[in-house]
């Protein structure tokens, strides 16, 4: 079956049986190998990707369902070189260790940043809930989001700075 | 040349990780993202019973689906003499299936096909005929007169019992108990668990027929050991396998042995002559892979009456599985569990241990254990703390008056331990202080008089990490050094190629700030690799705490040896004498003339521009650690619970963790890695767990049912420290990685416990689940 | 870890989609979040040969209030219940069970009707249609269906619903009098399903009790309704007595197993105290609605 969906902004397409689950779509077909697979009964949350801005499992979902929506995914957090308010929190923070669940975290917690500028950690814990990390324990994954809305609520109050985050791992 | 060399990333900084930007962008490089031209993907049929045996296994109409290559059968594996393995404690496993199946889970055969979703169709379509055995599923009923006979393989096992093993001396100890005014007892069980990190295991296995070289990229924890397994396995001469770990997502034990699934991918690969792609799913991982703990456990405690402990003395049955395939020093059956005296200053303690045979998955050692160390000093703590409320003793009191005292250090122990250094009465301070202890214990009073159900629990835990010693630390034969290599190129960078694996632990950053503490180049500057076999120097892998007190301390020493040459070329390019140079912050000046100096990058460029006549160009050097002893790291962790008297949940309150792991060389890391491991504590505690009905099935074998917590059952944690340096490590640094998973489960246990108390519930093991308190309230008359 | 290969229909109509379930009946199934479907074909549980996904139907994702009721759309999500305005008003009970369903991203997918067709017993949204005495309305080619909660689970994954029929829609009676409810779950943890839950509506008349609902998830081989603690309640001034024996009737009306979660005793008893509190509760927010 022909899907057809944008991806990062970008329309992508591929020909797949009904049966391929969107996750296998993205890493597979169109090699986006940043979204992960931890399980098989939909539990731990490390596929999440964002389906027109709202966190769902992407294991959970058909590639052929999907089609003709806008999926995010970590590879497009970054605009142009830089990192978003997100990704910086979680360098800065400490909020990754072995980096396999973070890339479902920091999609979780950039649509809930878009929902909830200034989230309290319970709304934070609340939010992740529904994704699993075994390095962390979750302590700076919460103070990562936290350091993001503090960023996102910067830059607005003074938007004619710019907003160059530092790229991380070469500073 | 001459710059200020800036020294960023010295030791006790906290810089962020160097390593983060390729898995903030989602460019990790994981075992399951690496793709290889021509590569084919393989599928693992797994045994639905736990002890049958095969009788036949037909797979005509699977070899003819779709997009099969090859069906590999038991038989298959036999004719090129690879259907058993050694495991890491010198038994044999089962590769694939020729006789028995011995546990559910256990793998049968394999697909290999051009796609996953082929191969798995194809694996639908294999046929097994089995005889059903009866299972067993405990240590008691291993030991039963009758049982079935699991390993009819071995020639000269005629029962299930695998081991027996002692520490400690039985006649000191058994007059110690005569004499003691007080005998505490508990029996306990520590269930199976299972280290579940996020990432599953898996393996690439390319063998390339031109060119003799296999290429097996592994989800390893310890390569160098594995290739030197895989040469002895496979026959393949060694030099020819190069075994790359990539980028791993978490281990914690999970990622040490040997599996099935990596031996008969790269016997597919070999057969075949294209790369093969075996990754096991979450199913896979929790039935058949290392699980951990399992442990039956009794523990006496004798004291006098007035709470001072004699004598200890414990017997445990271990549930090791189908295969005894614990990942641990050769010398020791039980792992390093006869540290289980602890914290505490006993005279005499002995220990026997047994091991048996089950129709379950093989494993034991892992889940951040220290090599069972969890096991102990979850018996020690309960039963230290079961003693205190026996004794109507405070529980904090009880370990105060039985700590070892600082002056007792180096300590020996009556299990033959020699202790490096600790101050356990200053941990505990620290953690009461910072609990407000005194305030909460009245707190706890004035709620129980309101009918409240709310306790405290302690456990003051000394752990031992490092492996360590060569002469007394191997596996199967492989001594337990750890290694260095740095290289600095003509412009003052490095390159630092170490024989451990991190799988999260930060190696990127902390080994790099090893160098910029001992060498004077930045940490930015220094690039860590670690995996790769034909590259790294040969070590025993990342596991146990072990990288810190072993590598870390070989990345010190050879970065010293660098600097000792560097003062050699120093001294050549001030004209100076050698022994007229100081060193500080990177650079080498002459005694009174500090304007007079060379910096180290100076210096690296002269190693290949300007040698001294005579001298060995370039700097470079590696480093092979044998550590003279293991470190001890320590600490106290206090628990505050609150517990729904109608539906008997438990509501964690309060948890302060104070750690002692001597030097804390990235302390933003250290607190992450003590984060994390409260958290696996915490899942152990009240959660995780594996069990198996009458007829062997497992249960806990995906994550509906193996449950792990998350951010919002997880408590917050409030960390403190104390810094008690290692005396015989070049840094001071002891390790932490399972200080947490290994001081945690107890002090969770001990709160309930302590909150259950007034209604005389002496023990709950875990999973301490809301329906077992509740039995336990309403058994005490407690009710809402 | 895959699915076995099945066909798929995405029809864009209802009649569309209602004329291949006619076509096919047994062998399809229908999806809309498929976050219950998508389980269990990845684990080779359920193997239709059909799939109709219904996701694409215009319409049916709205929750509006009707007359004296809201309506809950076939493709309304869990998370859409949540964030309802509507629902916070006249029939605030939902939202509170909304929270307790799954985790935070199947309720981005998943529907308040699916979960209900499914049928699971763990299930939380059937003991909440229980307690309100919801009305379920299901389309076929041949007409049209009202089926009341009560009666339409018959058994584990088991309900009234054809294999030819659609549910479009769940219509819940709003209250013109003082009306309050809770919905207290036992989870392990968060996405584990109940060990026990409790869904309970009551009405008041002046300090009486008119009518009460008590649904009971994950104690019985379906969604069970308390109807003996209900009746009890009916007419009776809400004293801690009261309360007290209503909880130990509905106590009575679950049929618990064993297993790892608890003893049938243990989940018997938490029945008892979930519903004694979740009438303290519901009384208590009745009270507060100015009538």
């Amino acid at each position: 079956m022909k899907v057809s969906l944008k991806v990062n902004g970008a329309e992508r397409s591929g020909d797949v049986e009904p049966r391929v689950l969107l996750v296998d779509f993205l890493r597979t077909n169109l090699r986006l190998t940043g979204t992960h697979i931890g399980c098989d009964t939909s539990s731990c949350g490390a596929c999440t990707v964002l389906i027109d801005g709202e966190p769902v499992k992407s294991c959970t979902v058909l590639a052929v369902q999907a089609t003709g929506r806008s999926i995010s995914t970590v590879e497009g957090l970054a605009q142009g070189g830089n990192l978003s308010p997100v990704q910086v929190g979680f360098h800065e923070e400490h909020g990754l260790q072995c980096g396999f669940c973070t890339p479902g975290m920091m999609l979780v917690g950039t649509a809930l940043l878009e929902r909830n500028p200034n989230p309290s950690e319970d709304d934070i814990r609340w939010a992740i809930s529904g994704n699993i990390c075994r390095c962390t324990g979750y302590m700076n994954i919460v103070k990562a989001i936290k350091h993001a809305a503090a960023m996102r609520d910067a830059s607005q109050a003074a938007p004619q700075e710019s907003h160059a985050a530092a790229a991380a791992g070469g500073e | 040349m001459a710059q200020q060399t800036q020294m960023h990333g010295r030791i006790g900084e906290s810089i962020k990780r160097k390593e983060d930007g390729r898995f903030l962008r989602g460019k990790g490089n994981y075992l399951d993202d690496m793709e290889l031209p021509g590569m084919l993907h393989m599928a693992i049929l797994r045994s639905p019973h736990a002890h049958a045996r095969v009788k036949s296994v037909d797979t005509a109409t699977a070899s003819a689906m779709p997009g099969v290559i090859a069906v590999v059968t038991g038989e298959l594996m036999a004719q090129h003499k690879l259907a058993w393995m050694p495991t890491l404690s010198y038994d044999t496993q089962a590769v694939l299936a020729t006789d028995k199946v011995r546990f559910q889970g256990q793998e049968v055969a394999a697909v290999v096909a051009e796609s996953l979703y082929q191969a798995e169709d194809a694996r639908d379509a294999i046929v097994v005929d089995y005889d059903v055995l009866p299972a067993v599923t405990s240590p008691q009923q291993a030991k039963e007169e009758g049982a079935a006979l699991i390993r009819d393989d071995k020639e000269n096992q005629k029962d299930n019992h695998i081991y027996h093993w002692e520490a400690g001396d039985q006649d000191t100890t058994k007059a110690a108990f005569a004499k003691a005014e007080k005998v505490v007892r508990l029996h306990t069980f520590y269930p199976r668990c299972h280290p579940a990190p996020l990432e599953t295991c898996g393996c690439i296995a390319d063998v390339n027929g031109a060119t003799g070289k296999a290429t097996i990229y592994m989800t390893s924890q310890a390569p160098h050991a594995i290739r030197t397994v895989f040469a002895l396995v496979t026959g393949l001469p060694e030099q020819n396998i190069r075994i790359i770990s990539p980028d791993i997502g978490g281990g914690f034990g999970n990622k040490v042995p040997v599996y099935p699934g990596y031996v008969v991918a790269t016997a597919a690969s070999l057969l075949i002559g294209r790369p093969v792609k075996w990754v096991e799913d979450r199913t896979e991982n929790l039935i058949s892979t290392g699980y951990a703990r399992d442990f039956h456990m009794t523990g006496d405690l004798a004291l006098d009456k007035n709470g001072k402990m004699l004598a200890l003395r414990v017997h445990l049955d271990s549930d090791n599985g189908a295969f005894f395939a614990d990942a641990q020093p050769s010398k020791f059956k039980a792992g390093l569990f006869h540290i289980v005296t602890g914290s505490y200053d006993i005279p005499t303690a002995h220990i026997t241990a047994d091991g048996y045979y089950t129709n379950k998955a093989p494993g034991g050692v892992a889940y951040r254990c220290s090599f069972r160390v969890t096991e102990a000093s979850y018996l020690i703590e309960r039963l230290v703390t079961n003693a205190a409320i026996e004794l109507g003793m405070d529980q904090v009191e009880l370990r105060m008056k039985n700590f070892i005292q600082p002056e007792q250090f180096p300590y020996h122990s009556a299990t033959g331990w020699v202790y490096d250094s600790g101050d356990y009465p200053r941990a505990m301070n620290v953690a009461l202080e910072q609990l407000g202890y005194a305030e909460l214990r009245k707190d706890v009073e004035a709620r129980r008089k309101k009918g409240e159900v709310t306790g405290i629990g302690i456990a003051s835990f000394t752990e031992v990490v490092g492996a360590g010693h060569g002469a007394d630390f191997d596996i199967l034969g492989l001594r337990m050094f750890d290694s260095a290599e740095l290289r600095v190129h003509p412009t003052g960078k490095a390159l630092l190629r170490m024989g451990t694996k991190s799988q999260g632990q930060g190696h990127e950053t902390t080994f790099a700030q090893i160098v910029t503490e001992e060498l004077g180049i930045p940490a930015a500057d220094v690039a860590v690799e670690e995996g790769d076999t034909d590259t790294a120097p040969y070590g025993l892998g990342t596991y146990a705490s072990r990288s810190t007190p072993v590598a870390g301390a070989a990345t010190a020493m050879v970065a010293r040896k660098l600097r000792e040459k560097g003062r050699k070329i120093a001294a050549h390019l001030l004209e100076a004498a050698e022994e007229d140079l100081e060193w500080e912050n990177g650079r080498f000046y002459v005694k009174g003339s500090p304007d007079k100096a060379k910096t180290i990058q100076e210096i690296a460029f002269a190693a290949y521009t300007n040698i001294p006549e005579g001298m060995e160009a370039g700097l470079e050097g590696v480093h092979y650690y044998d550590p003279p002893n293991m470190t001890y790291p320590f600490g106290t962790y206090a628990v505050v619970v609150d517990v729904d008297k109608g539906t008997g949940q438990v509501k964690v309150r309060r948890v302060v963790a104070v750690d002692d792991c001597g030097v804390r060389i990235n302390p933003m890391i250290v607190e992450g890695q003590i984060h994390g491991g409260l958290t696996e504590g915490f899942g152990i505690a009240f959660m995780e767990l594996i069990t198996f009905d009458a007829e062997g099935n497992c249960i806990g074998s995906n994550f509906m049912d193996y449950l792990l917590p998350t951010a919002w059952e997880t408590p917050r944690f409030e960390l403190g420290e104390t810094v008690t340096p290692s005396p015989h490590h070049p840094l001071g640094a002891k390790g932490v990685g399972e200080s947490p998973t290994v001081g945690s489960p107890a002090a969770y246990v001990n709160a309930v416990m302590d909150a259950l108390s007034p209604y005389g519930v002496t023990n709950i093991d875990m999973p301490v689940t809301s329906d077992k308190v509740w039995a336990a309230l309403r058994a005490g008359g407690v009710t809402e | 870890m895959f699915p076995a290969a099945f066909d798929y229909r995405a029809p864009t109509t209802l009649d569309e989609a209602l004329s291949i379930l006619t076509q096919h009946g047994d062998a399809a199934k229908v999806m809309a979040g498929g976050q219950s479907l998508i389980p269990l074909l990845k684990l080779r549980f359920a193997s239709p040969e059909l799939v109709v996904d219904i996701g694409r139907l215009p319409a049916l994702n709205t929750i509006k209030r009707d007359d004296g009721y809201v309506t809950i759309g076939a493709l309304a999500r869990h998370v859409d219940v949540e964030r309802s305005k509507e629902l916070a008003t006249s029939a605030p009970m939902m939202i509170e069970a909304a929270h307790w369903i799954a985790d935070p991203l199947v309720r981005n997918r998943g529907t308040v009707v699916g979960s209900v067709c499914h049928a699971d017993p763990a299930g939380d949204w059937g003991s909440v249609m229980l307690a309100y005495g919801a009305d379920l309305v299901a389309r076929s080619q041949t007409g049209e269906r009202v089926l009341h909660a009560d009666g339409f689970f018959e058994g584990p994954f088991t309900t009234t619903l054809r294999p030819d029929e659609v549910m479009t829609e769940i219509r819940i009676p709003v209250r013109k009098g003082r009306s309050g409810g809770a919905y207290l779950k036992l989870e392990r943890k968060v996405g584990d399903f109940a060990t026990v839950a409790v869904a309970v509506q009551v009405e008041l008349d002046g300090n009486k009790i008119a009518s009460a609902g008590i649904g009971l998830t994950a104690v019985g081989p379906h969604n069970l309704k308390a109807t003996e603690a209900e009746k009890f309640l009916h007419g009776k001034e809400p004293s801690d007595e009261v309360i007290a024996e209503a909880a130990r009737l509905a106590a009575g009306a679950a049929e618990p197993k064993d297993d790892l979660r608890g003893s049938a005793a243990y989940k018997k008893d938490v029945v008892r105290v979930f519903v004694q509190r979740g009438l303290r509760t519901a009384i208590g927010r009745a009270r507060e609605v100015r009538a």
